[in-house]
C-alpha cells in the first residue's frame, strides 16, 4: 500500500465520520453558522482525500465514487439545512423514500417504457440500420447518395416526429417504439457504413488472394473491423432510444410510463416522485450503456484502445 | 462541403464520382415514397368520405393529396403551409413560423453559448487538475447515459415556480445537453499536443499560461469546432423539447404540441421542416466560422 493510498483512505474515513455526524445534526433541527464552518472544513478534507487517492493507481478508481457520494451529501445537507422547499428540490433521502414507497408503480412504468418501447424499438431501429448498410454496401452510388442524407437527418431535431407517430400508432407503446426506430436508424446506418470501409487495401487484397467470396470477406474481415463503429452506434442509440421514448410519452400515453409519470407528477408538484422516476431512468440508461460497453470489450478485444499500457 | 463543390471543376467526371447525382436520386426517391405513402395512409379516410359513391383512382389520388387534416400530408401541402406561414405572414404575427423560429433560436443560441462556456471551462479544469480528471470526467460521461431530456418539464416547471420563465429554463436545458460534446472534444484537443512540443515549451521556460495560450489552445481549436457542430444541433433539440411542457405558448416545440392537440398535421410537418432548416443553417454557420478561423490560424485547406 502506497503512502498516497494510505493517507487518502485515512482522510476518507475521517470524512465519512464527519459526514455521518453532520447528517445527524442537520436532520435533528435548525443549524447555525458554526455548522456550515464544519461543512466547509469537510470540503477541504474531501478535496485532500480525493487528491491523495487520485495519485494512486488503485485509489484513483475510488475517486469518482467518493465524488458522487460527496455531491449527494452536499445536496442533502444544503437542502435540509437551508430548508429549501420540497417543490423546488427534494433531498436525496426523500427521493430514496419515494422510490421505496412507489416501487410497484415505478416497476410498471419501467416495463411500459423500457421493456415495451425502448428495447424493441432499439432492436428494430439498429437492426434496420445495419441491414440497410449491408444492402447498400455493394452500391457505391447509393452510398454516396444515402450517407449525406443520413448525416443530415442525424443532425435534425428528429424528436419532433413524436406527435406524428402518436397520431399514427396510437397512445400505447407502439408509437413510442416507432419514434425510437426512427431515431436509432440513421446513426446505425451511418456508423455501419463508415465501419465497413475501415479495412485497408492490403487486407482486402489478402482476402482476394485467398479467393475469398464477397460474403467470406464480409464476415471474416470487414464486419469484425466494423465492430467498434457498430458498437459506437449501439451506445449512442441506447441513450437516444430512452430519450425518444420518454419525450414521445409527453404527447399522450395510457396512464403508465416513465415520461407520463414525469409530466403528470410535475404538474402535481410531487417532485420526489419525479426524481425517483428520473433515478430509475438514469439507472436504466447507465446500466444498458455499461452492458453494451462490456459486450463491446468482449467482441473487440483486439482493438488498440483496450491494450494495457 | 459547399466550398469544395465550388472549387472543384464541374464536368462529366465530377457528376460520375461526385455526390450531387446520388443525393439527388435519393432525395427524389424519398419524395416519391412520400407521395405514395400519402396515398396509402390517407386512402382509407378518403374512401370513407366517398360514402359508397363510385370513384376513380385518379380522384382518389388527387383527394388524398389535398386533404384538410391528412394522416400524412403530401410534400406540396407542407411546402404550401411553410410558404404561407413563413413568407406570406408578417413576422410579428403569432401565426408566422418565423416568429416561432426566432423564439426557439434565441433559446438555442443562449443555451449554446452557456454550454460552450461551461464545456470549455470544465475541459480546462480537467486537463490541468488531476483531481478533476479523476473525479469529474467519469461523471460527465455518466451524465450522458441518462436521458437528460426527461428532466426538461421539471426544470421548466420548477424554474417557473421561482419566477424564471421564458428564455432561461429552455436555454438551461440546451446548455445541459450541449456542454458534454464540448467538454469531451476539448479535453481531447487540449491534450493533443505531443510530448515533444510540451518539452520544447518547457525548455523555453514557458509558464503554464503561456503553454496554454500558445500551444494547447491553438491545438484544441479544430477539436472545438468539431464539437461545436454536434453541440449546436443538440442545443436546438433541447430548446424544442424545452418548449413542450410550457403549455404550448410559442416556439417550434409549441407548434408541434398545439398541432398534435388539434390534429393539424400539416402544421406539425411545417414546424418540423422549419426545425430542420434551422438545424441546417446553424450547422452551416458553425462550419463557415470553422473554415474562417482555421484559415486565419494558418491551416492549409
Amino acid at each position: 500500500m502506497t503512502r498516497h493510498l494510505f493517507t487518502g483512505l485515512l482522510l476518507s474515513l475521517l470524512l465519512l465520520a464527519g459526514c455521518w455526524w453532520t447528517l445527524g445534526q442537520v436532520h435533528a433541527g435548525p443549524v447555525g453558522g458554526g455548522f456550515w464552518l464544519v461543512i466547509l472544513s469537510l470540503l477541504v478534507v474531501a478535496w485532500f482525500a480525493m487528491d491523495q487517492l487520485a495519485a494512486d493507481a488503485i485509489g484513483a478508481r475510488l475517486v469518482p465514487v467518493l465524488f458522487g457520494a460527496w455531491i449527494l451529501f452536499l445536496w442533502e445537507v444544503v437542502v435540509v439545512g437551508f430548508q429549501v422547499p420540497h417543490v423546488l428540490l427534494p433531498p436525496p433521502s426523500a427521493i430514496g423514500q419515494a422510490i421505496r414507497s412507489h416501487l410497484d408503480m415505478l416497476r410498471a412504468d419501467f416495463v411500459q417504457t423500457f421493456v415495451r418501447a425502448v428495447v424493441p424499438g432499439w432492436l428494430m431501429g439498429c437492426g434496420a440500420g445495419f441491414v440497410t448498410a449491408l444492402l447498400i454496401d455493394r452500391s457505391p452510388f447509393l452510398q454516396r447518395g444515402l450517407l449525406p442524407v443520413g448525416n443530415l437527418v442525424s443532425a435534425l431535431p428528429i424528436i419532433g416526429v413524436a406527435p406524428i407517430m402518436v397520431m399514427w400508432f396510437g397512445f400505447d407503446w407502439q408509437s413510442k417504439a416507432a419514434v425510437v426506430v426512427i431515431m436509432t436508424f440513421f446513426p446505425m446506418l451511418v456508423n455501419t457504413t463508415a465501419g465497413l470501409s475501415q479495412t485497408s487495401a492490403i487486407e482486402r487484397d489478402l482476402m482476394h488472394s485467398y479467393a475469398a467470396s464477397y460474403v467470406q470477406t464480409l464476415v471474416s474481415l470487414r464486419l469484425p473491423a466494423a465492430m467498434p463503429f457498430i458498437f459506437n452506434a449501439l451506445k449512442i442509440n441506447a441513450t437516444l432510444a430512452l430519450i425518444g421514448a420518454l419525450v414521445a410519452e409527453f404527447f399522450g400515453t395510457p396512464i403508465v410510463g416513465m415520461g407520463f409519470r414525469i409530466s403528470t407528477e410535475v404538474g402535481r408538484m410531487n417532485l420526489d416522485v419525479v426524481w425517483a422516476t428520473i433515478a430509475v431512468a438514469a439507472l436504466a440508461g447507465s446500466l444498458s450503456y455499461a452492458l453494451l460497453a462490456g459486450i463491446e470489450r468482449m467482441v473487440t478485444f483486439w482493438h488498440p484502445s483496450y491494450r494495457r499500457r | 462541403m459547399a466550398a469544395a463543390a465550388v472549387r472543384a471543376p464541374v464536368g462529366a467526371r465530377q457528376l460520375h464520382t461526385g455526390r450531387f447525382l446520388p443525393v439527388l436520386t435519393v432525395t427524389l426517391a424519398i419524395l416519391a415514397i412520400w407521395y405514395l405513402g400519402a396515398v396509402w395512409l390517407n386512402a382509407p379516410q378518403v374512401i370513407d368520405r366517398y360514402d359508397d359513391q363510385p370513384w376513380t383512382w385518379q380522384q382518389l389520388v388527387q383527394d388524398s393529396w389535398s386533404m384538410e387534416r391528412p394522416v400524412l400530408p403530401a410534400p406540396h401541402q407542407v411546402a404550401e403551409e411553410f410558404n404561407k406561414t413563413v413568407f406570406q405572414t408578417a413576422i410579428t404575427s403569432k401565426r408566422s413560423l418565423v416568429y416561432h423560429a426566432w423564439i426557439t433560436l434565441s433559446a438555442t443560441l443562449l443555451g449554446f453559448a452557456l454550454g460552450t462556456l461551461l464545456g470549455i471551462l470544465l475541459a480546462v479544469g480537467i486537463v490541468h487538475m488531476r483531481i478533476l480528471d479523476r473525479a469529474l470526467l467519469p461523471w460527465v460521461i455518466a451524465s450522458q447515459t441518462i436521458p437528460i431530456l426527461a428532466i426538461a418539464p421539471m426544470v421548466v416547471v420548477v424554474l417557473g415556480s421561482v419566477g424564471l420563465t421564458g428564455l432561461v429554463p429552455k436555454s438551461l436545458i440546451s446548455m445541459y445537453l450541449c456542454f458534454f460534446p464540448i467538454t469531451i472534444g476539448m479535453v481531447k484537443g487540449l491534450r493533443s499536443p505531443d510530448v515533444l512540443s510540451l518539452e520544447l515549451m518547457h525548455t523555453w521556460n514557458a509558464t503554464p499560461a503561456q503553454v496554454f495560450w500558445k500551444l494547447r489552445w491553438p491545438a484544441a481549436v479544430p477539436f472545438l469546432f468539431a464539437s461545436l457542430k454536434v453541440a449546436i444541433a443538440i442545443s436546438l433539440v433541447g430548446a424544442i423539447v424545452g418548449e413542450m411542457p410550457t403549455g404550448a405558448q410559442a416556439g417550434i416545440g409549441a407548434r408541434l404540441l398545439s398541432g398534435s392537440y388539434y390534429g393539424q398535421t400539416v402544421q406539425i410537418w411545417a414546424a418540423l421542416v422549419m426545425g430542420s432548416v434551422m438545424a441546417g443553417l446553424l450547422i452551416a454557420v458553425v462550419s463557415a466560422a470553422e473554415r474562417f478561423t482555421l484559415r486565419a490560424m494558418g491551416a492549409r485547406p
